[in-house]
């Protein structure tokens, strides 16, 4: 009896979700992983180097890793061969920051907003509405870019920076993610502010966002991601170049795929890529947290 | 339950905080929708008002479009189940091992394979571009001259014989996605003592953990990661043409329904068809999704 009951422990021991310590049956995740991770990882590598190398070194066979002389050349070469095609650099920069920050605003104040009413009220249609979002959790954007077309002409949005912001403040897997970790913040915490006499924007602003800001960052996050890479509004809903996006300029750059661009778009795409990297790195652990209600019941 | 018809200032209120939503989302993703359905049962070439031509986009789909039923249609289901599916299983498996290791090179490790997940378009066209570039200096060619595997360069982009292979090469890598990071959290949060208690139970290996206890006790999760794998899967179908260069891509190697609704939509302007092509898009996605609820959902009633 207590042996048996000693070698169930036993074989417990062998698995361990979460390990506080390194034991060698650990070994055989890290053969697998370590080698997956340098493979996901190299590549992003590779091309950030070759942000740096010289143009002799770009073309060196066998191809180099890291740079070996690094140097600032392309960043330069991709500030001159803009301003020389009429519209700056700057100029798609500009854009790009604006449209990133309203849209992320705007998406911040909608998503709070929502999130209370669908997790802490009871109202007429609520179920159906809800329903409706979760239906559009699978929305493939690129699917009804014609039908999108013309719903903006029709607004006369074209050309506008609206147009770059409007389609991207309403996001569905945001405000499912932000009203799914606002269904656990206790009811008797709201109950409580009411009976003090608090309105319900102050609720909204001391008690709900402060608690739910996990939740917000990784909406800031996937918002942030959606926005500063789109190029939907550009390619399609703008007709010149002054109105269209960094992400569209520098993508239009590694079109035209000619020998001494490729530092230059190597440069362009290591703009595109920090600031993603930076916001999510920052954002990690709050992301990480908000994952745990993501479920779908 | 209180049945009234009317609606309580306690409705409207609540309307009145969703309206920044509802107004968006119906714009930009009902309005639309609703447009392609309409759409597809006409003829519509922007210029001239759109002409009811009733079912004849679907037959035509259907029965004349050879590069649709040849190539389009094989190739998304194709793409679609080994992106999707196939990267759902993937991004599971890693999330598990990872959660079998302690947590700060966890986190180090997840984030590595997590990165791709973040590049975005530009810049998994620069990367992967520049590996399978046509010439010596692309990475795989010259790691293939160098072995002498080969002595002339393979046009990788250019040719159709690697390409829906490169295609999905490329997404996998950068599909792991949200749903990923999901999981990590989902498999992470299974209370402990239902292993115990299973291992009491008589369960052995850390096979058998998994189909009988983090599987089932993270399903929300599961299904959250399976919608996202679909829907990544799907939104991917530009890979094609941005590694490519052009639409149509190499032979139609590599050409996705994506591709072809662009084609017929923002190429030839036949805007009726694109619409079509689309509806069977929604429908399709729908379907995968159809698949991943009845596997993971939990039933309410």
């Amino acid at each position: 009896m207590v042996k048996t009951k000693r070698r169930h422990k036993n074989s417990f021991q062998g698995s361990k979700i979460d390990p506080r310590r390194f034991s060698r049956s650990q070994i055989k995740f890290y053969i697998i992983l370590i080698p997956l991770a340098i493979f996901m990882i190299l590549p992003v590598i590779m091309i950030i180097s070759r942000a740096f190398m010289p143009l002799g070194e770009l073309y060196a066979f066998p191809p180099h890793i890291l740079a070996h002389n690094p140097t600032m050349t392309n960043f330069k070469n991709l500030f001159k061969l803009s301003s020389s095609t009429g519209v700056p650099m700057l100029r798609y920069l500009l854009n790009s920051v604006i449209v990133t920050v309203f849209t992320v605003l705007l998406n911040l104040i909608i998503t709070i907003l929502g999130a209370y009413t669908f997790a802490k009220k009871s109202f007429k249609g609520k179920a159906a509405l809800f329903e409706i979002n979760q239906l559009a959790l699978m929305f493939v954007p690129t699917s009804v870019a014609i039908a999108r077309y013309l719903v903006i002409t029709k607004l006369n949005l074209t050309d506008t920076w609206l147009v770059h912001i409007l389609p991207l403040a309403a996001m569905p897997v945001g405000l499912f993610l932000v009203k799914q970790f606002t269904d656990q913040i206790p009811n008797a915490l709201i109950e409580a502010a009411v009976v003090d006499g608090a309105r319900e924007t102050l609720i909204i602003r001391k008690i709900i966002v402060p608690l739910i800001r996990p939740a917000l960052a990784t909406s800031v996050v996937l918002t942030f991601q959606q926005v500063w890479m789109a190029t939907e509004a550009s390619n399609n809903y703008t007709s010149t170049d002054t109105m269209r996006t960094l992400a569209y300029y520098l993508g239009s750059l590694s079109t035209n795929n000619a020998i001494a661009a490729a530092g230059i778009t190597a440069a362009a795409s290591v703009i595109m890529f920090i600031p993603n990297l930076i916001i999510f790195i920052c954002m990690q652990s709050q992301v990480m947290n908000t994952m745990s209600h993501s479920g779908i019941k | 339950m209180k049945k009234d018809k009317g609606f309580t200032s306690k409705d409207l209120k609540a309307y009145a905080y969703l309206s920044p939503y509802i107004i968006l989302f119906t714009t930009f993703i009902l309005v639309p929708v609703a447009i392609a359905i309409a759409l597809s049962f006409s003829y519509f070439d922007v210029i001239n008002r759109p002409s009811f031509t009733g079912l004849l986009n679907y037959v035509t789909l259907f029965t004349q479009d050879k590069i649709f039923l040849k190539y389009v249609l094989p190739n998304t289901f194709l793409y679609a189940l080994i992106v999707g599916p196939g990267g759902y299983v993937l991004a599971f498996l890693i999330a598990w091992m990872l959660s079998q290791i302690q947590a700060i090179p966890r986190t180090v490790l997840s984030l590595c394979i997590y990165t791709p997940s973040m590049a975005g378009q530009v810049f998994i066209g620069v990367i992967w571009k520049t590996i399978f570039s046509g010439d010596q200096s692309g990475w795989v060619n010259s790691i293939l001259m160098k072995m002498d595997i080969i002595d002339q360069p393979i046009q990788f982009l250019l040719t159709k014989d690697y390409f829906m292979l490169i295609m999905i090469i490329v997404s996998l890598w950068s599909a792991m996605g949200i749903g990923f990071l999901a999981m990590i959290s989902g498999i992470l949060n299974v209370d402990k003592e239902l292993y115990e208690a299973a291992y009491v139970d008589g369960i052995k290996t850390r096979f058998q953990e998994i189909i009988y206890i983090t599987v089932p006790s993270m399903k929300p999760q599961m299904l959250f990661g399976a919608v996202m794998a679909i829907v990544n899967a799907f939104n991917m179908g530009w890979i094609g043409v941005t590694l490519s260069g052009a639409n149509p891509t190499p032979e139609y190697s590599g050409q996705l329904i994506t591709n072809h609704i662009e084609d017929y939509g923002f190429i030839r302007y036949e805007m009726g068809y694109a619409a079509a092509i689309s509806v069977m898009l929604l429908a399709i996605v729908y379907l995968f999704n159809l698949v991943a609820h009845r596997l993971f959902g939990e039933k309410e009633d």
